[in-house]
C-alpha cells in the first residue's frame, strides 16, 4: 500500500503510523458532557467503504495526514495535512470526494 | 445422518466410502422461524446447536452469506487456551477449555482437540513477573498454569534460540499445558450436523440484505433469498458486525473492523509439539497434525474489510519467526490468508441481548474468537432462550462501555489496534 505524502510523494506504508479513526470529534476539555465523551472514546463508524482517517509520515516528514482510504479495497482517494484542513473532522461529504 | 463409530467407517471403508451421507441438508429457507442466527460460522452454528439441545428451541435457521464456515472459522490459527488474567475472561474462557475438553464426544465428531500445550515466551524479568502474576491469578480460579525455565523450555521445544546471542533472550515462560489446538474446520462441520439433526434449518448461499421491523423491534431480515420472520433475530457474524449493525440503523458501535493474516509453511516432519508465542513482538505458532507450521502476528492495524492484507506485516511476521527459530530460514511459506476481526474497545467479547428489541448481538471477538466457539454458542443460546445472559457472559454486555465497565485483559485502552 502506497500512501501519497504531500511533502514527501509516493511512500511505502511502513513509513507510516496509522493514528486512527479521523471522524472523532474530541469534546471541549473543560466538557462535561457525558455522552459526547462516550462516544468520542467508545464509538466508531467503522465503514465497509471510504474511511476518513488520521495517519502520521513518522518515517519521514512526520506531518499528520487526513487520508480517506476504502477499508475493502485499500483504495486511497485524498491525502491532505491535518492542519489546515478546516471542517474535515466530519465525516466525509460527498462534495468532499468530487 | 450419518453416525461416526469404529463400525460405520469399517462398514463405509468395506463399501469403498461410497455410502456416506451429507453431513447437513441444504434446505429452502421457511417462511418464518422462532430464532433466525445470522452467520454460519463456529459461533453462529455453536448458538444454533446449543439452542436446540440444552434449551429445546429447534425452529430455527442459520444463514450464511457464503458457504458455511467459510468466514473466521476457516481462517484462524486454530490454537485454543484460557490463560487470561481478568476474572471474567478467565471464567468465560475456562468454561470453554472445558468444553473443548468433551467436544468430540459431545459432537460425535473428530475435531481434533489436542492438548498440547500453550507457551508464552518471556524476555524481560519484568516480563517473567507479569507472567508470574497471570499464572497466580489463573491458579486462583482453577486454570492450570506453570511458570518454566530456559532450560525446561529448551527441553520442550530444541529448535527454539535460547542462547544469550538471540536478539531477544528468552528468560521464561508461561506453560498453559491444557492449553492446545482443534482442528477449525471439523469444529464447524460437528457443530452444523449436531444443529441439522435436531431440526436446525442451516441456509447457505443466503445473505442478509436487511431487517423486517415493527416499530423499533426487528421482526425478521430480508435477505437475497426473500424476506424472513423470526420472534428473535441473532447476528454471529464476528468481522462483519458493523457493516450488518449499520443496515439495522445502528450507526457506531464500539468495534473496529481489522485484518488479521496468517500463514503456513510446506509440511514437514514433527517440529514442534507445542503452541508458542513471542512476547517481544507478536507471534505464535504450532505445527498442524498434517506437517505445516502454522503461524501468525500482528493484526495489519488499520480499518479494514478486505480479506487479504498488506506485506509489511507478512515480513514483520517472518522476521519474529526467525529471531525465535533460525533453522526455519530456508523453509518455505505455502500458503497465507486474511481474516476479518473486530477489534472491540477493550479487547474483550460482547455477547448481549439488544441492541434493538428482538436482536441478539455476538461480536468483538478481536482475534481471539476461535478457542471461545463452545462457550460462546452455550452462553449466546442462554441469552436467546431466556432474554438473559448466563453467569459466564453477564459481564460482556454492550453497555459496559457507557457504565466504565470494561475488560481490558491488556490494559491498552480503547484503542482497538492495540489489543
Amino acid at each position: 500500500m502506497l500512501i501519497t505524502c504531500p511533502y514527501c510523494g509516493p511512500r511505502d506504508v511502513i513509513e507510516f503510523t496509522y493514528q486512527g479513526d479521523g471522524n472523532r470529534e474530541r469534546p471541549d476539555p473543560v466538557s462535561q458532557n457525558f455522552e459526547a465523551w462516550n462516544a468520542y472514546v467508545y464509538d466508531r463508524l467503522n465503514p465497509a467503504g471510504d474511511h476518513n482517517e488520521i495517519w502520521q509520515h513518522s518515517g519521514g516528514c512526520r506531518a499528520h495526514l487526513r487520508v480517506v482510504r476504502n477499508t475493502l479495497t485499500h483504495e486511497i482517494s485524498r491525502v491532505a495535512f491535518v492542519r489546515g484542513d478546516h471542517g474535515s473532522a466530519a465525516r466525509p461529504k460527498a462534495e468532499d470526494e468530487a | 445422518m450419518a453416525e461416526y463409530s469404529a463400525f460405520s467407517l469399517l462398514a463405509n471403508a468395506l463399501k469403498g466410502n461410497k455410502d456416506w451421507k451429507p453431513a447437513w441438508r441444504k434446505p429452502d429457507p421457511k417462511a418464518s422461524y422462532d430464532v433466525i442466527i445470522i452467520g454460519g460460522g463456529g459461533h453462529g452454528l455453536a448458538t444454533a446447536y446449543y439452542l436446540a439441545k440444552e434449551h429445546g428451541i429447534t425452529n430455527v435457521a442459520v444463514l450464511e452469506k457464503g458457504w458455511l464456515g467459510s468466514g473466521n472459522v476457516g481462517r484462524n490459527t486454530t490454537a485454543v487456551r484460557s490463560n487470561y488474567l481478568l476474572p471474567a475472561n478467565t471464567r468465560f474462557y475456562e468454561h470453554s477449555m472445558k468444553m473443548w475438553e468433551n467436544l468430540s464426544h459431545e459432537l460425535n465428531y473428530n475435531v481434533m482437540f489436542s492438548q498440547r500445550g500453550c507457551l508464552n515466551l518471556a524476555h524481560t524479568p519484568t516480563q517473567f513477573d507479569d507472567y508470574a502474576r497471570r499464572g497466580n491469578a489463573m491458579r486462583h480460579l482453577g486454570v492450570d498454569a506453570e511458570l518454566m525455565t530456559p532450560a525446561e523450555i529448551k527441553r520442550l521445544i530444541p529448535a527454539l534460540d535460547i542462547s544469550s546471542e538471540a536478539r531477544f533472550p528468552v528468560v521464561g515462560g508461561l506453560m498453559q499445558r491444557r492449553a492446545g489446538t482443534a482442528r477449525h474446520d471439523a469444529v464447524a462441520w460437528g457443530y452444523a450436523r449436531g444443529a441439522d439433526r435436531r431440526g436446525v434449518d442451516i441456509v447457505e448461499n443466503c445473505e442478509v440484505t436487511g431487517f423486517l421491523r415493527d416499530g423499533d423491534r426487528v421482526t425478521g431480515v430480508t435477505t437475497s433469498r426473500g424476506d424472513i420472520r423470526a420472534k428473535k433475530v441473532a447476528v454471529a457474524v464476528a468481522g462483519s458486525t458493523g457493516r450488518v449493525m449499520h443496515l439495522a440503523g445502528i450507526e457506531t458501535m464500539p468495534i473496529e473492523s481489522h485484518v488479521l493474516q496468517a500463514f503456513v509453511t510446506e509440511s514437514l516432519k514433527p517440529f514442534i509439539d507445542t503452541v508458542v508465542t513471542f512476547g517481544m513482538g507478536h507471534f505464535y505458532m504450532s505445527q498442524s497434525d498434517k506437517g505445516g507450521l502454522v503461524y501468525g502476528g500482528d493484526i495489519d492495524g488499520y480499518n479494514s474489510y478486505a480479506q487479504r492484507g498488506n506485506l509489511p506485516i507478512v515480513d514483520e511476521v517472518m522476521s519474529e519467526m526467525l529471531a525465535l527459530f533460525p533453522g526455519l530460514a530456508r523453509v518455505r511459506m505455502l500458503r497465507s490468508w486474511g481474516g476479518v476481526c473486530d477489534m472491540s474497545m477493550d479487547g474483550s467479547p460482547i455477547i448481549t441481548t439488544g441492541p434493538l428489541p428482538g436482536m441478539y448481538l455476538n461480536c468483538g471477538w478481536c482475534y481471539g474468537g476461535f478457542k471461545a466457539t463452545p462457550a460462546s454458542g452455550w452462553t449466546f443460546a442462554w441469552t436467546i432462550a431466556k432474554d438473559e445472559p448466563h453467569d459466564f457472559n453477564a459481564p460482556f454486555t454492550l453497555d459496559r462501555f457507557h457504565r466504565g465497565l470494561v475488560i481490558d485483559d491488556k490494559g491498552q485502552g480503547a484503542n482497538p489496534r492495540l489489543h
